[in-house]
């Protein structure tokens, strides 16, 4: 596969698994506001943590209402990571790929720009905004479904899994990361209905909470930390995720489990291994925010390690194989 | 939407003949058209139109900044083509690209055309097209235009005329291919009903056709598109061929050349390339051998072109049978190369170099179409029955300052189709595309793209110019009497360009 389309269907993959986790951070937010206790101070600013941005949001806003914050996440044309710009992205780079991957993909993709933009200009979206974030989330599982289902599982389809799964286990760190940080101070709930409230919300952000109730029951902190970092079989779970990248990198390159060819594998390894045999207790009491700011250092890492690896052409060209003469 | 209330005019009429009854190759489409509900064939329109949308099937327009991509219109009414006109029409094209690729030959060796004096040296030595760098090469199979686009019109009289040769990177085929496919979604019972010829297999005839173009010794050859990138106007033609030859769409950046191979950079190290189906003009391939400042191209791919590792289609070069003033000899051209009457006529063609030619030019602006000779997609074009007098005169001083640039032919009353406008039918002025590929042998596709100008009396059916498209339908067989519309007949407008 050439390098160039490598790169630009990782980036696409990478995209819409972007644009459906803004659009949950936001569906899940919305709902939680609506039982928040009457008088208590909504909490809008953490999503724009979540997705990175905070600088860049204060300067350009300098208020954040539910409004600013949702048209940042949203519709911004300006934020390269809104909802509106990742499906922007992710259309331009199936753009340069359109050959490579299959029609129904193309399809799929082009239905899932056209709700975003044709919302754009749509101010009923926001009197109505669970049916607008629904419609994201759930184009892009199609996108991922077609893409199960129509698309040879080798070459291209593992750097679109590459991408999805590296792109997801990211998300979840940054939630976990900022919801920790905000929840744990609020001593005074714990326990509360409200304290529920809010880590079911963490849970739902990742889409998690009617499974982690089958595997844990009862909600608590450090069984949610658990959940949506260690577990190996949730899908939006880091260790799940990481997993993921390792069998897809193997895939790609062809080395066998176990042993490694490039610093991508070798990097997927260890954080396997170590996310294998953590211990939620352990992470906790050494400080999860540092435990996560590390976690999240390697995984920028892996991602460069594929660029690198896969991405960048700088092997010198071949000297070619002796051939008879051919007169033109 | 019936048709009672629609009238032919003054113009030829694709569907509808004498006294505004249905042509006999066009009776079952109108009958099912009849038949439907109101609103019908409406609500199809706007579910074909949908689908384009889905698809995704657009074009670029350059120096539209606002949204650069365009959903390439499209109207339900085909083009019906009778098998008889079909025929001819074939026969006529294969003519035309056998005596070209002789023509593009000669002109790269021996000049034999120019030595007669059938085609006067200047005009080749001026032609912006012509490639000092291809003197005395063969390419495979010693055949330069693999991949051709003839524009063909039909005037007043049911004449076909051939307006334009596109032997460069002619464009268009892929929305032929789509086309049919929304075509067949929204109208199945017609094509239950009617015996229409099939276009899909155009993609693998491409195919078959580069490989064998590979050099002997490769086994299986490794053919790729090489497009100038997604900013490129025809854009999404380029990975619809690549997607559905099955081969690997590459850009200027992904290839390199090195010790007289050309290679493609892919995750795994690099891939050598056998066939290049380039989507770039010559100007553009390779910065050593042609523009320097070319970003889109592939240093040093002239070289292993000229030592035989890689073929080209269209070959390098075969511009110079695609100027427009090269065209006016086609017929002459025809004649010298297979010692035959051209079967598809030329229109009439004034070349301005001519000065006799450029006084009676001058002299009928108003009545004339002058085109530039080396543009094409519309632009540097003048329909002199409806420009302004400013325009004329600015005309007028391009032809004065440059004359070899420009010809002149008299303004065709092209032929129309029905078109849905507005919710009822209006006749449209269109022209048709059809597409040759030539390898080991000759393939022309059962079809090709009409091209219909949607402002009301318009001429330019070009997409960048407000122009759609319609699905093309080449009967297999045809019912009864229907040779009334297969025109064989000597061309009713004469002129004494050729004869001078």
């Amino acid at each position: 596969m050439l390098s160039r389309v490598a790169e630009s269907i990782y980036w696409m993959s990478r995209y819409i698994e972007r644009a459906e986790n803004v659009a949950r951070f936001i569906d899940v937010n919305l709902n939680l506001m609506l039982d928040l206790p009457v008088g208590s101070t909504q909490q809008w600013l953490p999503l724009v943590d979540t997705a990175g941005d905070h600088e860049e949001f204060t300067r350009r806003y300098g208020s954040d209402t539910p409004q600013d914050v949702i048209q940042f996440l949203t519709f911004d044309a300006d934020n390269p990571n809104s909802i509106l710009s990742c499906l922007r992205a992710a259309r331009e780079n199936a753009r340069s790929v359109r050959e490579i991957i299959s029609s129904e993909m193309w399809e799929q993709l082009n239905k899932f720009y056209l709700i975003v933009t044709s919302a754009v200009t749509k101010p009923a979206v926001l009197a109505d905004p669970h049916e607008f974030f629904s419609a994201v989330k759930m184009s892009s599982h199609l996108f991922v479904g077609v893409t199960e289902g129509t698309m040879t599982h080798g070459e291209g389809w593992n750097f679109i899994r590459l991408g999805r799964v590296l792109e997801r286990a990211d998300k979840t760190s940054r939630i976990l990361d900022v919801k920790y940080f905000i929840l744990l101070p609020t001593v005074a709930h714990v326990g509360t209905t409200f304290d529920d409230l809010q880590w079911a919300a963490v849970l739902r952000s990742a889409s998690a909470f009617e499974m982690y109730r089958k595997t844990h029951g009862r909600i608590h902190p450090r069984r949610v930390v658990e959940f949506l970092l260690l577990n190996a079989e949730f899908p939006r779970a880091i260790h799940f995720c990481l997993t993921a990248s390792r069998e897809c990198t193997h895939a790609i390159s062809g080395t066998p489990v176990g042993l490694f060819r490039n610093p991508a594998e070798q990097l997927l390894a260890q954080l396997c291994a170590e996310l294998a045999y953590a211990q939620v207790d352990d992470i906790v009491e050494s400080g999860l925010h540092e435990y996560l700011d590390g976690l999240q250092a390697n995984m920028n890492q892996v991602s460069a390690h594929v660029a690198e690896t896969f991405f960048d052409a700088r092997m010198a060209p071949p000297v070619a194989r002796k051939r008879k003469e051919i007169n033109p | 939407m019936k048709f009672q209330s629609y009238r032919a005019g003054a113009f030829f009429d694709e569907m509808f003949g004498e006294n505004d009854t249905p042509r006999a190759i066009a009776k079952t489409l109108v009958n099912i058209i009849q038949s439907l509900p109101d609103g019908e064939l409406l609500r199809r329109q706007q579910s074909a139109e949908r689908t384009l949308l889905q698809l995704g099937i657009t074009f670029n327009v350059y120096g539209d900044s606002a949204g650069t991509e365009k959903i390439f219109p499209f109207d339900l009414l085909p083009r019906i083509v009778s098998a008889a006109e079909w025929t001819w029409i074939e026969r006529g094209l294969k003519q035309r690209i056998t005596a070209l690729n002789l023509f593009i030959n000669d002109i790269y060796h021996d000049q034999k055309i120019i030595k007669d004096k059938v085609v006067p040296e200047e005009i080749i030595r001026s032609a912006k097209s012509f490639r000092e760098q291809c003197v005395g090469l063969t390419p495979p199979l010693g055949i330069w235009c693999h991949i051709c686009g003839t524009d063909l019109v039909r005037h007043r009289d049911g004449q076909i005329y051939v307006l334009e040769d596109n032997l460069r990177c002619p464009s268009g085929v892929s929305y032929v291919i789509e086309n049919r496919q929304v075509m067949k979604r929204t109208f199945p019972q017609v094509f239950e009903a009617s015996r229409i010829r099939p276009v899909g297999e155009y993609p693998s005839r491409l195919r078959d056709m580069l490989e064998s173009l590979a050099s002997p010794d490769v086994e299986t050859p490794r053919v790729v598109v090489l497009t100038p990138g997604t900013y490129n106007s025809a854009y999404f033609e380029h990975s619809f061929l690549a997607q559905q030859m099955g081969v690997e769409l590459v850009e200027g950046r992904d290839l390199v050349v090195s010790d007289g191979f050309v290679w493609m950079r892919t995750t795994k190290g690099f891939e050598r390339v056998d066939v290049i189906y380039r989507r770039i003009d010559d100007d553009f391939i390779d910065p050593k051998a042609f523009r320097p400042d070319s970003a889109l191209g592939v240093a040093g791919l002239m070289e292993a072109y000229k030592a035989g590792h890689v073929a080209l289609a269209n070959a390098p070069g075969t511009g110079v049978a695609d100027d427009k003033v090269v065209y006016a000899y086609v017929p002459k051209i025809v004649k010298y190369y297979l010692n035959q009457e051209i079967i598809i006529p030329n229109v009439p063609t004034y070349v301005c170099a001519d000065p006799k030619e450029q006084e009676y030019v001058l002299e009928h602006l108003d009545e004339l179409v002058v085109k530039a000779a080396n543009e094409s997609g519309g632009y540097g074009m003048l329909v002199g029955p409806h420009a302004t007098k400013e325009l004329r005169a600015e005309f007028a001083t391009r032809v004065r300052a440059n004359p070899r640039n420009y010809i002149a032919q008299p303004t065709l009353s092209l032929s129309q189709v029905p078109t849905i406008v507005d919710g009822h039918f209006e006749g449209r002025h269109v022209d048709l595309r059809p597409y040759i590929l030539y390898g080991k042998s000759i393939f022309v596709l059962p079809g090709g793209l009409t091209r219909v100008a949607l402002k009301k009396g318009s001429l330019v059916v070009n997409s960048s110019q407000g122009g759609g498209s319609k699905d093309t339908w080449v009967l297999s067989d045809d019912p009864d009497a229907v040779h009334e519309s297969a025109v064989v007949a000597e061309p009713a407008v004469t002129t004494g360009a050729m004869q001078s």
